[in-house]
């Protein structure tokens, strides 16, 4: 098995987790009630947890790789540039207002909870103990996300304009989490990791009872915006690593 | 959004501030009109579920997620029990002379006055 294509696809994993942990972790204080403000801050430390694990396991590889390396978790997540990064378009937007950061969250868990399901059976020992420990976060990720979804859409008329608001908003970046990148199809040849393309049915199926009770439309399937995990990403990645590297690169290996 | 969430224990809610049932209440534009949930956790098999404290939710659901995520962070519990505020009635603080202090000096009430047979064990 090619060491290269284990790092990518650890690093897409970690990448993921660690976006939307930053970009949730924006609302820490700031949340519209104190217990969802928890929620949330809660749910960003699980992936922060996730980003961690692979991190320090791309780490090894990478360093097995190249021996001179001495990568670790703190150097991947902290002193890599916007162009190494592997994450999906989705996890670096903007949170928009609460609806919009919710939806995301949404999406993202029932894609999470789709692949971990999988990637326990990986025949890679660490990614499988990784997606089984963290499955039980993301079930419950999952869980609170539709809830929510359900109650705004199904709310008020003016929580049920902003959701749809956000569906629109988000709808186009969708598609890039069950659509494979070169990394990710050779992963799943070597039973390694999971085609994404596998998950699109139950990821489908999801959005759809949810959106239903939610009252929400579920939008035709248009064209789809792609290149994160390729690492061509949109221009708000930049300002995410600048405020999240910003320490590490002005004092390097500064601890507290 | 400036939201005050008072935290009160078991036995002193005062009447106005029970949550739930809003009748009556001034509800200010923008605030959080919610209900109070009193929340109750086991901590393990066995033992009695304690009183750990309140929070907002807008039903039971979501009482009992919210209990999840701000009373079970750091593996408090095992299981969650919640009760809407208004549903626990209190003893009044002014009635406490009347009420507890009779108690004083009833020493015999306590089982204490008898030699217990050493072949009692676990007493």
């Amino acid at each position: 098995m090619n060491q290269q294509t284990i790092f990518d696809y650890t690093i897409h994993l970690a990448d993921n987790a660690l976006v939307i942990a930053q970009r949730n972790s924006e609302w820490c204080g700031h949340g519209p009630v104190l217990e969802q403000d928890i929620a949330l801050t809660n749910i960003s430390l699980d992936l922060l947890g996730q980003a961690r694990s692979l991190y320090q396991y791309a780490a090894s590889i990478r360093n097995k790789m190249n021996g001179n390396d001495q990568a670790t978790e703190d150097t991947l997540a902290y002193l890599r540039d916007a162009r190494e990064f592997r994450n999906c378009l989705l996890m670096e937007l903007p949170n928009g207002d609460w609806g919009q950061t919710i939806l995301r969250q949404f999406f993202f868990s029932v894609y999470q909870y789709n692949l971990y399901q999988y990637l326990q059976r990986s025949s890679d020992n660490t990614l499988s103990a990784i997606a089984e420990k963290s499955l039980k976060e993301v079930t419950y990720h999952q869980r609170w996300s539709s809830e929510w979804v359900i109650r705004l859409g199904d709310g008020t008329e003016e929580s049920h304009r902003r959701m749809q608001n956000a569906v629109h908003e988000l709808w186009m970046f969708t598609g890039e989490l069950t659509t494979p990148a070169g990394y990710e199809l050779e992963a799943a040849r070597e039973n390694i990791g999971v085609d994404p393309a596998s998950l699109k049915a139950a990821w489908s199926q999801t959005i759809a009872e949810v959106f239903q009770e939610a009252t929400l439309d579920v939008p035709a399937t248009g064209w789809m915006q792609t290149g994160g995990k390729e690492g061509r990403h949109t221009e708000h990645l930049g300002y995410i690593l600048a405020e999240m590297q910003f320490l590490q690169r002005t004092y390097p290996d500064s601890k507290w | 959004m400036n939201i005050q969430i008072k935290r009160y224990f078991y036995g002193d809610i005062p009447e106005e501030n029970t949550g739930g049932g809003n009748a009556g209440k001034k509800e200010q534009p923008g605030s959080v009109t919610w209900p109070l949930w009193e929340v109750f956790i086991r901590s393990k098999q066995g033992l009695d579920h304690k009183h750990v404290g309140s929070l907002h939710a807008t039903d039971a659901k979501m009482a009992i997620e919210n209990a999840r995520d701000v009373y079970t962070r750091r593996m408090e519990g095992i299981s969650i029990w919640v009760v809407e505020s208004q549903y626990i009635h209190a003893s009044n603080p002014d009635d406490a002379e009347a009420f507890y202090e009779p108690a004083n000096d009833k020493v015999y009430r306590h089982p204490t006055f008898y030699d217990l047979p050493d072949e009692v064990k676990h007493m």
